[in-house]
C-alpha cells in the first residue's frame, strides 16, 4: 500500500495513517497526583486509537467531503492534514499551502488594533513581510472594515471580528481549504459571502476539504467524499454513494 | 477580484520525511522569522497599552523595586559594607527580572496560548522565542534608569558597560534553555506553572541579587555560588556596570558551560517532546 513516491497528482496523499491518543486511565492533572500514583503503581496507560490505518487520497481542484458521527475521528484527521498532529503511525504527504478555516479570528488579540492582527494572524500563516506588505490592504478591502480598521479589536463587534478573519484566512490564498462546519455559523449575509468565496477558490483550482454532518450538502458540493466511524475508514467514493452509506448507517 | 498567482514553490510537508526535530525546528523558525517579531511587537505593545505611562513602566518598575529594598534592606541589615547599595540591588535586579520574566512568559505563552496549535502549524518554539526577545528589549530600556541611578548615588559610570551585551546575551541563552525545559514540563502538568513562580522566588532568596555575597556564612558560599548558575550571570551582568570592570575568564567561562549546556538541553527536549504537546495542550 505505501508507495515509495507519493503520486504528484494527488494534493493529499495518506498512507495507513493511524493516531493514538495515550490517556491514563483516570485523568492525572498534577504532577504531585502523578508522583503518588505512580509510587502506588497505580498508574495505568490506556492507548485509544482515534484514527486506525486510514489509506486514500484528495485530487488536487476536487471539492472532497469527510462525514462521520461525533467522534468518528473527523476532527483528528483534519489536524493530521492541517500539520497540527503528525500521525503515530503511517504517512501523510500534503502538497500545497494549507488553511485551516476553523474558528475565524482566533489569533486575534484584543488589544492590538484590526491592522495589527490582520499582520500578526499573516505571520501566523508563516508569511514574510514582504508578502503581508502585498496582502494588508487587499485584506482590509474585502472585510469592508477600513473605517475601523485601526481601533482595538476589543471594540469591534463579533460579526466584525468574524468578517475580518474570513478576510484573512482566504486571503492567504491557499491550493488546500479545510471548511470545518464553518458554513454553521454566521449570519446569512455572510454565509452568502462565504460561500462566493469558496465559488472562486474551486474555480481557481483549489482543493476544499469540506467536513460535516450535512449530507445534502455533501451530495450538491462534493465530487468525491470519506466516510469515517469510531477511526475506521469506511468507505471512499463517489459522494452520492458514501452520503447514502452514512444515512442508513444512522437510521439502522 | 480573487488572484490567481500561486506561490512558485509549492509547499509539500511530508510526516515520512522526518529530520532531526532540532533540527528541523531551527529551519522552521528561520521561516517564521517574521513571525516571532510579531508576536514580540504584540508582547511588547499590549504589555502596556492601556496604562498612562505606557513603556515608562519598564523602566520605573525596577526603580520602584529598588526604592523599597534600599529603604527595607540598609536599614534592617545595615550594609555599610556595600557601596552605592541603589545602584548594587538595581543591577542585580534588573538581570533577575529579565530571567524570571522570561521563563514564565515562555511557559505561560505556551500553556494558555496553546490553544492556537491545536488549529494551525507554527514552529513550537515560537512563543519562548518571543518572550526572550521581548525581554531583551526590557532589558535594554531598564539600563537607562540603572545608569541614573548610578550617576546620581556616586557609582561611576565607565566605558566598561559596553561589555554588557555579552552577559545579557548570556543570559538569554540560559533563560530560553530553562524556558523551554519548564514549558515542556508544564505542558504535561500544567501546575508545575504554579510551583515554578513559588521556586524562582525562593531561588532569588538563596542567589545573591539583593544582598551581597559577603554577608553569607562562609560555609553557605560554596552552594550558593559554585553550584548555583544564577550567581555567575548576576555577577557577570553587575561586574561591568556597578563594579565598573571587565570579567575576568574564571568569571566568564562557567556562565558560558552553564548557558550552553541549559540550551543545548533545553531545545532537545523541546523539540523532541513537541510532537505531543498537540496531544495534550
Amino acid at each position: 500500500m505505501e508507495s515509495l513516491h507519493p503520486n504528484p497528482e494527488y494534493a493529499i496523499t495518506l498512507s495507513g495513517v493511524s493516531v493514538k491518543y495515550r490517556a491514563p486511565n483516570e485523568r492525572v492533572g498534577t504532577l504531585k497526583e502523578y508522583v503518588i500514583r505512580r509510587l502506588q503503581g497505580r498508574i495505568k496507560h490506556a492507548s485509544f486509537w482515534a484514527l486506525r490505518d486510514i489509506t486514500f487520497d484528495v485530487n488536487r481542484g476536487e471539492v472532497f467531503g469527510l462525514i462521520g458521527h461525533n467522534g468518528a475521528g473527523k476532527s483528528t484527521l483534519l489536524k493530521v492534514i492541517a500539520r497540527v498532529l503528525r500521525p503515530s503511525e503511517g504517512r501523510v504527504v500534503i502538497r500545497g499551502l494549507v488553511a485551516p478555516l476553523l474558528e475565524l479570528g482566533a489569533g486575534f488579540h484584543p488589544e492590538l488594533s484590526g491592522r495589527e492582527n490582520v499582520i500578526l494572524n499573516g505571520a501566523m500563516f508563516g508569511f514574510s513581510r514582504l508578502e503581508m506588505e502585498d496582502k494588508v490592504e487587499r485584506i482590509i478591502e474585502f472585510s469592508e472594515l477600513r473605517d475601523f480598521i485601526d481601533a482595538p479589536m476589543r471594540t469591534y463587534s463579533s460579526g466584525m471580528w468574524a468578517r475580518l478573519g474570513f478576510a484573512v484566512a482566504t486571503d492567504v490564498n491557499p491550493s488546500i481549504l479545510i471548511l470545518d462546519e464553518v458554513l454553521a455559523v454566521g449570519d446569512e449575509a455572510f454565509q452568502r459571502k462565504c460561500i462566493a468565496r469558496i465559488e472562486e477558490f474551486r474555480e481557481d483550482g483549489a482543493t476544499i476539504l469540506l467536513v460535516t454532518h450535512n449530507t445534502t450538502l455533501v451530495e450538491q458540493m462534493c465530487q468525491r467524499a470519506a466516510l469515517l466511524d469510531h477511526g475506521h475508514l469506511r468507505m471512499v467514493g463517489e459522494a452520492g454513494q458514501v452520503a447514502a452509506a452514512y444515512r442508513q448507517s444512522q437510521t439502522a | 477580484m480573487l488572484k490567481s498567482q500561486k506561490p512558485k514553490i509549492e509547499k509539500i510537508y511530508d510526516s515520512a520525511q522526518r529530520r532531526n526535530p532540532a533540527l528541523d525546528e531551527l529551519y522552521e523558525v528561520f521561516n517564521y522569522r517574521y513571525l516571532i517579531l510579531q508576536l514580540t511587537r504584540r508582547d511588547v505593545l499590549t504589555r502596556y497599552k492601556r496604562s498612562a505611562l505606557g513603556v515608562a513602566w519598564t523602566m520605573l518598575n525596577p526603580l520602584g523595586m529598588m526604592i523599597v529594598l534600599s529603604l527595607a534592606f540598609s536599614h534592617v541589615f545595615r550594609f555599610e559594607t556595600v557601596y552605592g547599595y541603589p545602584a548594587f540591588v538595581l543591577s542585580g535586579l534588573i538581570a533577575w527580572n529579565f530571567f524570571s520574566q522570561t521563563t514564565t512568559a515562555a511557559m505561560v505563552n505556551l500553556v494558555w496560548g496553546g490553544g492556537l496549535l491545536h488549529r494551525i502549524y507554527m514552529p513550537r518554539t515560537s512563543f519562548a522565542l518571543a518572550a526572550i526577545a521581548t525581554g531583551l528589549i526590557n532589558v535594554t530600556l531598564s539600563l537607562v534608569p540603572l545608569i541614573l541611578v548610578m550617576l546620581v548615588t556616586g557609582v561611576p559610570v565607565r566605558a566598561t558597560l559596553l561589555f554588557i551585551p555579552i552577559p545579557i546575551l548570556l543570559l538569554a541563552m540560559f533563560a530560553l534553555g530553562m524556558g523551554l525545559t519548564i514549558s515542556t514540563v508544564a505542558v504535561f502538568y500544567p501546575d508545575v506553572a504554579e510551583m515554578y513562580a513559588i521556586a524562582i522566588v525562593g531561588w532569588m532568596y538563596i542567589t545573591p541579587v539583593i544582598y551581597p555575597m559577603e554577608i553569607l556564612p562562609e560555609s553557605y558560599r560554596f552552594w550558593i555560588s559554585n553550584l548555583n548558575p544564577m550567581y555567575y550571570f548576576i555577577n557577570l551582568f553587575r561586574a561591568p556596570l556597578y563594579y565598573g570592570r571587565i570579567p575576568s575568564m574564571e568569571e566568564i567561562l562557567p556562565a558560558v558551560i552553564f548557558a550552553l549546556a541549559a540550551l543545548v538541553i533545553g531545545w532537545l527536549f523541546f523539540t523532541h517532546r513537541s510532537d505531543e504537546f498537540a496531544y495534550r495542550v
